[in-house]
């Protein structure tokens, strides 16, 4: 049987490309800016309880580039329209590092949409402290190589991103690219009004974070917590900027902990 | 022909070659290796060379812009085009080109050049270009805009020369609420426009569809040919027959009153590899700067299926432990290249009695009707003027005649784009591989 399956969902006139896997109560999965990775095993986990649904963003191939975003607010728009549309709200949101930058973006815009928010690693807020990598001045070899604390011993990340980079792969990373640097060049992966309107929200929020992210200084995490009340934080010791794939199990347990009915 | 030259205005000759080996690359060394006391001298040597060339006989002198680089000290060419405008009298001062979209504000760029071009008395060809990967990323302007930029910079520039003001711009990346430079260039409708490149076929096609002559940069000459016949197909289609007028050509030369002394001055060109032998590709491609067609290319290109095993992703995990750098292996194979660039017509070093017959054979293969020298690498200074004295003398007189012989007309003689061609009518191709075939 099939784990996961894709649909196509029309917004705003975009035909926007998902993922959709497991069952039971759904749950808004964005992925990151080197996109939608696959069906992993923290995927699996979590779908034993709840239905995925994981939106490909456009212009990352699979869904087409939509002229008029021009910014990660923008696309927060499309997403929300699309959630209104679904009736899919309120829903829970689990959002990866400019996925989460996404996700807080819709949180400010219309709090209720949201039940529940869990950040992974998130872009969007300028740390106090240190900065966001840089990754768009590094290939794209060097960029996923810096999203994870210990690439050699990451099992998921060899399968995911190891041995030969295809024709296909180098396209659909250089898409990936290409879109963040449309939406986030500047001010580079943040926006300085989102701290400020996320300050009103009410919302249950979890922060999940690698203790060694090479990618997102805990500056952003510390920005998050400030900005929204009673954020909680929960570190992944020793994972870099992926704990869903560094250490799916302890991902898995905080994030089924902080979701439970 | 209109006969100019060409050099980067580079700090290398105080640069030890092992800083750019260890860095992979001319851009993004370390500033701190800049001394502002050489910086100033060498600035002020490469202008008295422009001027110098006035008297030698050249028809324009070429400048470019780079930045965050040793490889080119002129960082604002627009500064050192202004000082030319006035300290000489005749020469065409020709801007290949300005960097429209890290310049970020055309109105200021329409306005420089307006100045320039009054205060030479109208002797500017001003050009443009959407400056190299690195470019983006220090002047941080996004390179997933950088088409966009370029093309709407150059219709604000355009209409802003054009058009009378005061009048609005609310594009998609410009936004003017009172264009009305004061301050227009002198030549009307306005300055002769040139596009330089490196065979981009965008560029190339752009460039015939506006009827600017396009300037191939030091490119080999097979992709040249290739990329004149484009031109002259996109010229077609356009209804115009193109011809000379429409093309020039960027050559690397070194002159010296003996052939080892050339040969000596044409090897120091590779210096720490030349300009692409150490371009990272984390910089030299930005996300977005290039086209979906040619990232395509590249990831074809990358992906060698002659090589299987060795795709870019691993030549740059390779590139990237620098710790394991063999700096004299490195510095081996590049001038280990030499004889090849020479082969190739990359590179021409010698005599002037021996230069000039090559020339020939590079000026019957692509027929431009504008052509540069570009002297370069860290050449001593007495080098550099002997060498554009021995051009001036003796190899500029000898390429007019071929012009004429050639009939190669130059864009000043002849409007690009002035001769009709009509619908359905194969143009004559300007290029002529069969002499490339003789080489």
């Amino acid at each position: 049987m099939a784990l996961w399956n894709e649909e196509t969902v029309r917004v705003g006139g975009v035909d926007v490309t998902a993922i959709k896997g497991g069952s039971g109560e759904p749950v808004l999965v964005l992925h990151d800016e080197l996109g939608y990775p696959g069906w992993m095993t923290w995927n699996q986990r979590l779908a034993e309880q709840r239905t995925l649904f994981v939106p490909l963003q456009p212009g990352f191939g699979r869904t087409p580039r939509v002229e008029w975003l021009r910014n990660y607010r923008d696309l927060a728009g499309l997403y929300v329209r699309m959630l209104h549309e679904l009736r899919l709200e309120p829903i829970d949101v689990i959002g990866f590092s400019a996925g989460a930058f996404v996700a807080a973006e819709m949180a400010a815009s219309d709090p209720h949409i949201f039940k529940r928010m869990v950040l992974v690693g998130p872009m969007g807020i300028k740390p106090e402290e240190g900065e966001i990598l840089d990754f768009l001045s590094l290939t794209v070899r060097s960029h996923l190589r810096a999203t994870v604390a210990d690439p050699e011993n990451t099992p998921e990340f060899g399968a995911i991103y190891g041995g030969e980079m295809t024709p296909a792969q180098f396209e659909a990373f250089e898409d990936a690219r290409t879109e963040t640097a449309r939406l986030g060049w500047e001010p580079f992966m943040h926006n300085p009004s989102l701290p400020h309107l996320l300050n009103g929200v009410r919302l249950p929020t979890l922060i999940v974070w690698g203790d060694r992210d090479g990618v997102v200084p805990r500056g952003c995490v510390d920005g998050y917590r400030a900005a929204i009340e009673g954020a909680r934080v929960a570190e992944i010791k020793g994972a870099g900027h992926r704990p869903e794939i560094e250490d799916s199990a302890a991902f898995a347990r905080v994030v089924k902990d902080f979701l439970k009915p | 022909m209109h006969i100019m030259w060409f050099t980067e205005r580079a700090y290398s000759i105080h640069l030890p070659e092992e800083e750019v080996l260890r860095n992979r690359s001319f851009f993004g060394l370390p500033n701190k290796l800049f001394d502002p006391a050489k910086g100033a001298a060498l600035l002020n040597q490469y202008l008295d060379e422009k001027i110098y060339s006035e008297e030698l006989g050249f028809d324009g002198v070429m400048l470019n812009e780079h930045h965050g680089t040793p490889f080119c000290l002129g960082a604002v060419m627009d500064v050192e085009a202004a000082i030319l405008a006035k300290t000489t009298k005749r020469l065409k001062i020709v801007l290949l080109g300005n960097p429209t979209p890290t310049v970020a504000n055309p109105l200021r760029l329409a306005e420089e050049l307006a100045m320039i071009d009054l205060i030479s008395g109208g002797r500017l060809v001003p050009g443009w270009v959407r400056g190299a990967g690195s470019e983006q990323l220090a002047n941080n302007s996004n390179p997933a805009y950088n088409r966009e930029y370029f093309d709407e910079a150059h219709d604000l520039i355009m209409k802003a020369w054009t058009q009378p003001g005061p009048f609005r711009w609310e594009g998609k990346h410009f936004h003017f609420r009172f264009v009305n430079p004061w301050v227009l260039p002198l030549q009307k409708p306005h300055p002769p426009i040139w596009i330089p490149g490196l065979v981009s076929p965008e560029t190339v096609v752009w460039s015939a569809k506006h009827r600017y002559p396009y300037v191939a940069l030091a490119t080999f000459l097979q992709p040249t040919v290739e990329l004149w016949n484009m031109y002259t197909e996109a010229a077609a289609r356009e209804g115009y027959q193109a011809g000379p007028e429409n093309f020039g050509y960027m050559q690397p030369i070194f002159v010296a009153e003996n052939q080892a002394r050339a040969e000596e001055m044409g090897k120091r060109f590779l210096f720490g590899g030349g300009f692409s032998n150490f371009a990272r590709p984390e910089w030299m491609f930005p996300p977005g700067y290039n086209s979906k067609e040619a990232t395509r290319r590249l990831a074809h290109q990358f992906a060698n299926p002659n090589q299987p095993g060795k795709s870019i992703m691993a030549a740059e995990t390779e590139a990237d432990s620098g710790a394991s750098f063999d700096f004299e292996a490195a510095r081996r194979a590049i001038y280990a290249d030499y004889p090849q660039w020479q082969k190739n017509y990359q590179m021409i070093a010698g005599t002037p009695k021996n230069v000039i017959p090559k020339l020939r054979k590079v000026l019957e293969v692509l027929r431009p009707g504008v052509f540069s020298f570009w002297l370069d690498g860290p050449i001593p200074a007495a080098d550099r003027l002997s060498c554009l004295r021995l051009l001036g003398q003796e190899v500029v007189p000898a390429l007019r005649e071929f012009g004429k012989e050639l009939e190669l007309v130059d864009p000043f003689e002849r409007k690009p784009g002035s001769r009709p061609l009509a619908s359905g009518v194969k143009p004559v191709a300007v290029a002529q591989p069969e002499a490339l075939a003789s080489l």
